[in-house]
């Protein structure tokens, strides 16, 4: 079988560009996995126990026993990072589906009744949004005391606004469309519409939203665990280790930077797969 | 013009009164009784009462609330327990460092992402562009502190050529300022600057697709006027709306970099109060910071009308 010239040429511009865009989610979506997998399986993963203390073997170098070496009270730093992943997928995925679930319903009913309800809304979103995110995080763990569920919170209504003007713009221009006003006119209720017209035509746009937003919570979520305002010890955060370990940087690296690692490679998948799908959306979304 | 004036004025003082709300809210709402946690573990029935009635926490909430809002106008933040200083005071002292910090982030990542932004959109797809979009990527991907480590192992710790903590106040010594605050500043800026360039980099490759630039192209200007002196500004608008809306992000970052490398800030004066249970200290800074991000906005927004005049336009016709 021979090719013409152009096709070669074809071949050689689409091959290659189409392998690294594959590339791109594939090697992201492994690590995810991977990293999803070792966050459930912890317990039962072959590594050393990483709440054992080994006061003779402290600050250990990385070896077959100890893949990431041992922190300051010679515990593995490599068992101990799984587990704090743990923590920053629980809480990354947790406060992004708090604020989806309930920045997603406000801005739905803002977007479809308008008026005085989205008056409200978006006043109450505005007053969110006027404070620095972080530091309104801060406020709330430093008042209520730590513990997973609150972090979640905390973290969690900094996206409300972000999910609720996504869900009222799209909502906003759907409200208008054909298959609205035929079923309104087939006499559906409001709740009826909004379920099963509305909602899912929002599924796409927040979905791909999320993933963003799980790297951003996970960035806040190591914030303040490296403030010791996160969960507290003795469950170890990647946040909480990088700051507990971090007077000892010259002479143990690996303990800051192993945990460090397993902070980076997660927020790196998210935001480069996040991209990934965003744009394979976006280009559905053109064709349609 | 006016109009627009006296409803931005109007709706600022709203939002500047349920910032002040919920500061307080955040405070009395939570689980425990504050005066228990001032006094920690020395407390005794008597000493809880009388601090009760000296915080006024035996009267309702909506008294409380407007007793609170009326020293806080006069300026009155309460005193701190342990230092016994007034925490207006204590703000105010340390409010130059981060606002130092604030400032040199800002024009670190500015000073980075024009340039590189404006090159990239000028040569999109080739390498340098690809190599700066991985470069933003990958500082996108760091939490700040991380950024920090990693600077302060290089340069403070391999090298030896920065310190890695400490603070020397510009009123003392301008190279020991500058010495002490190279890494913290570099680092914020490291922070801020992907998000700037990419920004600058996407409205820029827009702007110049159009019509007016193909014209500037056809009569033979050089690219560099081109680039700077005529798509630069349609293509900054949103770049100029983001710095200032990132503030509040940058004022986030500031306090783990305050922390990181110990330097006396708000952030470090939040976190302090935090470990100390001082909470007037910890209610002053977080109200004194939303006040400060919601006036930043303000004059943001007034700015973006003074550089686009299509916002003018649309305003008066409203």
């Amino acid at each position: 079988m021979t090719l013409s010239v152009a096709e070669r040429e074809r071949i050689k511009v689409v091959g290659p560009r189409r392998r690294w865009g594959d590339l791109l989610v594939a090697l992201p979506a492994a690590w995810l996995g991977v990293a999803v997998l070792a966050a459930v399986f912890a317990p039962l993963l072959p590594i050393p126990d990483p709440f054992r203390q080994a006061l003779l073997r402290t600050l250990q170098p990385p070896s077959a026993v100890h893949l990431l070496g041992t922190d300051a009270l010679g515990r593995d730093v490599f068992a101990r990072s799984v587990l704090g992943l743990r923590v920053s997928l629980v809480v990354g995925i947790g406060s992004v589906v708090f604020g989806l679930g309930i920045g997603g319903t406000l801005g739905l009913v803002a977007g479809y009744f308008r008026g005085r309800t989205d008056l409200w809304i978006s006043a109450v979103m505005t007053v969110i949004l006027s404070f620095p995110p972080l530091v309104l995080a801060i406020a709330i763990m430093s008042y209520a005391g730590p513990s997973l569920a609150l972090v979640i919170v905390a973290l969690g209504i900094l996206f409300v606004p972000a999910f609720a003007r996504i869900a009222r713009a799209n909502t906003l221009s759907l409200a208008e469309r054909e298959f609205v006003l035929a079923a309104r006119a087939m006499g559906m209720r409001d709740l009826g519409i909004l379920m099963q017209e509305v909602l899912p035509n929002l599924v796409a746009p927040l979905i791909a939203y999320s993933m963003l937003m799980v790297a951003v919570a996970i960035i806040g979520e190591a914030a303040l665990s490296f403030l010791g305002l996160s969960v507290p010890p003795p469950q170890p955060t990647l946040g909480g280790m990088i700051a507990a370990e971090r007077a000892n940087l010259l002479e143990a690296p690996w303990a800051v930077f192993g945990p460090a690692l397993f902070l980076f490679l997660t927020i790196l998948s998210l935001n480069v797969a996040g991209d990934q799908v965003q744009r394979r959306l976006d280009q559905r979304e053109a064709a349609l | 013009m006016l109009r627009k004036a006296l409803h931005q004025t109007g709706s600022l003082a709203g939002i500047l009164l349920a910032v002040s709300l919920i500061t307080f809210l955040l405070m009395n709402l939570a689980p425990g009784d504050p005066a228990l946690a001032i006094l920690g573990e020395t407390a005794t029935v008597e000493s809880i009462a009388a601090l009760r009635g000296q915080l006024g926490l035996d009267l309702p909430m909506l008294q409380r609330y407007l007793n609170w809002l009326g020293d806080v106008l006069t300026g009155d933040l309460g005193q701190s327990f342990r230092a016994n200083e007034p925490v207006l005071g204590a703000i105010l002292d340390r409010f130059p460092v981060t606002l130092e910090l604030l400032i040199g982030a800002q024009v670190v990542a500015l000073g980075l992402a024009l340039p590189v932004g404006i090159y990239t959109a000028y040569r999109a797809r080739g390498p340098a562009d690809r190599l700066s979009l991985s470069v933003a990527l990958a500082l996108i991907s760091t939490p700040p502190f991380l950024i920090g480590i990693v600077l302060i192992y290089f340069f403070a710790l391999k090298l030896g050529v920065l310190p890695a903590t400490g603070y020397v106040p510009l009123s003392e010594s301008l190279a020991g300022n500058l010495r002490t605050m190279t890494l913290p500043i570099l680092t914020l800026g490291l922070f801020e600057f992907p998000l700037y360039m990419r920004l600058l980099r996407s409205d820029m490759i827009q702007t110049l697709q159009q019509n007016f630039i193909s014209l500037a192209r056809a009569i033979g200007l050089p690219p560099w006027r081109i680039l700077i002196g005529h798509a630069l500004r349609p293509s900054s608008f949103s770049l100029i709306t983001v710095v200032g809306i990132n503030m509040g992000r940058l004022i986030g970052g500031a306090v783990i970099v305050e922390v990181l490398f110990g330097l006396p800030g708000i952030g470090q004066l939040l976190v302090d109060g935090i470990y100390q249970r001082e909470y007037l200290v910890v209610q002053g800074v977080v109200l004194f910071v939303g006040v400060f991000f919601v006036l930043i906005n303000f004059v943001v927004d007034f700015l973006y009308g003074v550089l686009d005049p299509r916002v003018r336009v649309d305003a008066v016709r409203r």
